[in-house]
């Protein structure tokens, strides 16, 4: 069944085996989020906002209930199928970059085109299209080591848009960011689903959670507050940041 | 993602860590230039022996004149002179396995050429001598029968002696003195080098038999015709045993030897005893191989630990692959790839340090060394494989990773 929804949570359940005991860190959880969808996602540790998380970004399986991703029931898919429906239609920000040490921004940028066996000049020359697009075309031969911190983030968000996903996941993207540069990033975001890319972000901070359209609550494995965010924040009339 | 790409992010990878990756490819490296190396200087020395064996002549047997026993008394070897030239022309003539059987007599003389001389030493043969002991004439001809027969004045050069006294200019038909009888020379012998005693097979001159003993070394007065030795060549190497009992009869019997009393000449089989010493020197080298071999296991065993440290290191690398796209399989790929390459590039470089260390072992101290490419081949096809077979656990854990955790770990 086909459905215009880009992600679709039909009663998702997902239960760890912790030793003797079973944990239940998602239950019936169901919820949609649709083609160009800003959604922020908050909550305390533990409430099974990660767990949401890594079921979004098909790094896991639900134990109950059903995910489609972009129309795809990830249900009963192989690891090898799972890993190619992350390179082709995901794309994933995290808290602590995660970029390849002594590698340059440009081959960490083209990382999952090497994965997605694009030929060597076509990832080069899209890893160049999208570092344009996140401000950094003349950071291209720089290690992570000789960039900022905001620096790195952009490279990191550059890497995760180099597929064209259909849907970006950003972990905590500034937990590691001062106040000044997380605002930089969040306008960025903000710029990105403007041009129409739909974005899942996870976060502790309320701040940050408002920068989105909509924002979702967890507590204890389930949601209990889903609701759209009228007073949009960080967006400035002066973008710092240019758009291809 | 193909190979080339999977060799190109673990030379990456590799480089990165550029320090431990020698350290770590240090272990090939000694472990593949030890495996090249003794096998080179094995081979080398099996080589040696192969030549000796060659060169000794096939299948032979030297007789000699044993002890004698007077009441008891043992003598020193030949001090009856027993053995005589009609002893080998009846040993070739009864038993027709023989292919030679070649009567000589040794002894030393100076050899002067113009206001050059040399000392060496003086065989006095038949043509039946140059046979059993493959002998070659390199230039000119071996002695004709009559000359053998008559006792003429002519002479076979060894290589030394040649090279010694004329160099490079021609010999043939030249006079030579020895012991200031002259000499005709009819040809040259080619060279045989060293016997594993030591001794330089080419520093000899050939005359007929007739001639040493009339000219040269003198002759016993009760028996004109001894010889101190008759060589005897077989035709096969299945019939040595059969051929040395029938000969031990038939001298027995010439030389009216009773039952009781023991041979007055002995029978050594050559071949035999060279062919002990080429098998105690194959043994060596597969014991030398065997052992440096095990150095190239602890190298590999190195390769697998630096592999463990390495996939712990970069657990959240595997894990930020994992997410961004890369199969497990991608993940085993590239670990292992990276194992191999060290594994490989330890063995190209082993190779050379091989190559050196031979050479140059080879230059200070003279010893055989043969460098085989097939062992070459193999050390480094063998490097390899250790890679694969060493690389393949922590390559495995790195694949088996789960995304998740591997993201979070720290």
């Amino acid at each position: 069944m086909k459905t215009s929804e880009l992600v679709e949570f039909e009663r998702v359940g997902k239960v760890y085996q912790v030793g003797d005991s079973e944990v239940h860190a998602l239950a019936e959880v169901s919820i949609s989020i649709g083609v160009g969808d800003f959604i922020s996602v908050i909550g305390p540790s533990g409430s099974g906002k990660s767990t949401f998380m890594n079921l979004c970004g098909c790094l896991d399986t639900p134990s109950e209930g059903r995910v489609m991703i972009d129309g795809v029931d990830v249900a009963g898919m192989t690891d090898d199928e799972l890993a190619a429906l992350r390179n082709q239609k995901l794309g994933f920000v995290f808290q602590q970059f995660n970029l390849l040490p002594r590698t340059t921004s440009l081959d960490n940028v083209a990382l999952p085109l090497l994965y997605a066996g694009v030929k060597r000049r076509d990832r080069h020359h899209k890893a160049m299209e999208v570092l344009n697009l996140v401000g950094l075309s003349d950071r291209t031969d720089h290690h992570p080591a000789q960039l900022s911190g905001g620096q790195q983030q952009r490279v990191a968000i550059a890497r995760a848009l180099v597929n064209d996903p259909v849907l970006l996941l950003a972990d905590e993207p500034t937990g590691a960011l001062d106040t000044r540069t997380s605002a930089e990033i969040m306008m960025l975001f903000q710029q990105l689903n403007d041009k129409g890319i739909s974005i899942v972000l996870v976060t502790h901070e309320q701040d940050i959670a408002s920068a989105a359209r909509r924002r979702l609550t967890f507590r204890d494995g389930r949601v209990i507050e889903d609701k759209p965010i009228e007073q949009l924040r960080f967006l400035q009339p002066d973008r710092s940041v240019k758009i291809a | 993602m193909n190979v080339l790409e999977s060799m190109l992010v673990a030379i990456i990878a590799l480089r990165t860590n550029l320090m431990r990756s020698l350290l770590t490819m240090l272990g090939i490296i000694i472990g593949v230039a030890a495996v090249i190396t003794m096998v080179a200087m094995g081979s080398g020395a099996q080589k040696e022996v192969d030549q000796q064996i060659a060169a000794l002549g096939t299948n032979l047997f030297m007789v000699t004149r044993g002890y004698s026993r007077d009441h008891g008394a043992r003598k020193a070897a030949g001090t009856r002179v027993r053995l005589t030239e009609d002893d080998a022309r009846m040993l070739k003539e009864q038993i027709p396995e023989i292919v030679a059987a070649a009567p000589t007599m040794r002894g030393s003389v100076q050899a002067v050429i113009g206001n050059t001389n040399w000392a060496t030493t003086v065989q006095g043969i038949d043509n039946d001598y140059i046979v059993a002991r493959n002998w070659v004439v390199r230039e000119g001809r071996e002695f004709d029968p009559r000359e053998v027969r008559t006792g003429a004045k002519v002479v076979l050069l060894g290589h030394t002696v040649a090279e010694e006294l004329f160099g490079e200019s021609n010999v043939i038909g030249q006079t030579i003195r020895l012991n200031n009888v002259p000499f005709r020379i009819t040809g040259v012998l080619s060279q045989k080098g060293q016997t594993m005693n030591g001794q330089d097979q080419d520093d000899v001159v050939m005359v007929p038999l007739a001639t040493a003993r009339g000219r040269l070394i003198g002759h016993s007065q009760s028996v004109p015709k001894a010889v101190h030795v008759i060589m005897v060549s077989v035709a096969e190497a299945g019939m040595m045993d059969d051929v040395e009992q029938q000969m031990t009869q038939l001298l027995r019997q010439r030389h009216r030897i009773r039952a009781d009393q023991e041979d007055t000449f002995r029978i050594r089989n050559m071949s035999e005893m060279v062919e002990t010493r080429a098998e105690t020197s194959r043994v060596f080298n597969m014991l030398l191989a065997a052992v440096a071999s095990v150095s190239l296991v602890v190298g590999g065993i190195g390769i697998m630990n630096i592999m463990l440290v390495s996939v712990t290191e970069r657990t959240r690398e595997i894990g930020l692959r994992r997410a961004v796209g890369a199969r497990s399989r991608d993940i085993l790929t590239q670990f292992l790839v990276e194992a191999v390459t060290l594994c490989t590039l330890g063995g190209a470089v082993g190779v050379l340090l091989a190559v050196l260390i031979s050479y140059g072992t080879a230059e200070v101290t003279g010893w055989p060394v043969a460098l085989q490419w097939e062992v070459i081949v193999l050390a480094v096809v063998f490097s390899a494989a250790i890679g694969v077979f060493f690389g393949f656990y922590p390559a495995r854990k790195a694949a088996n990773q789960n995304p998740i955790e591997a993201l979070r770990y720290e």
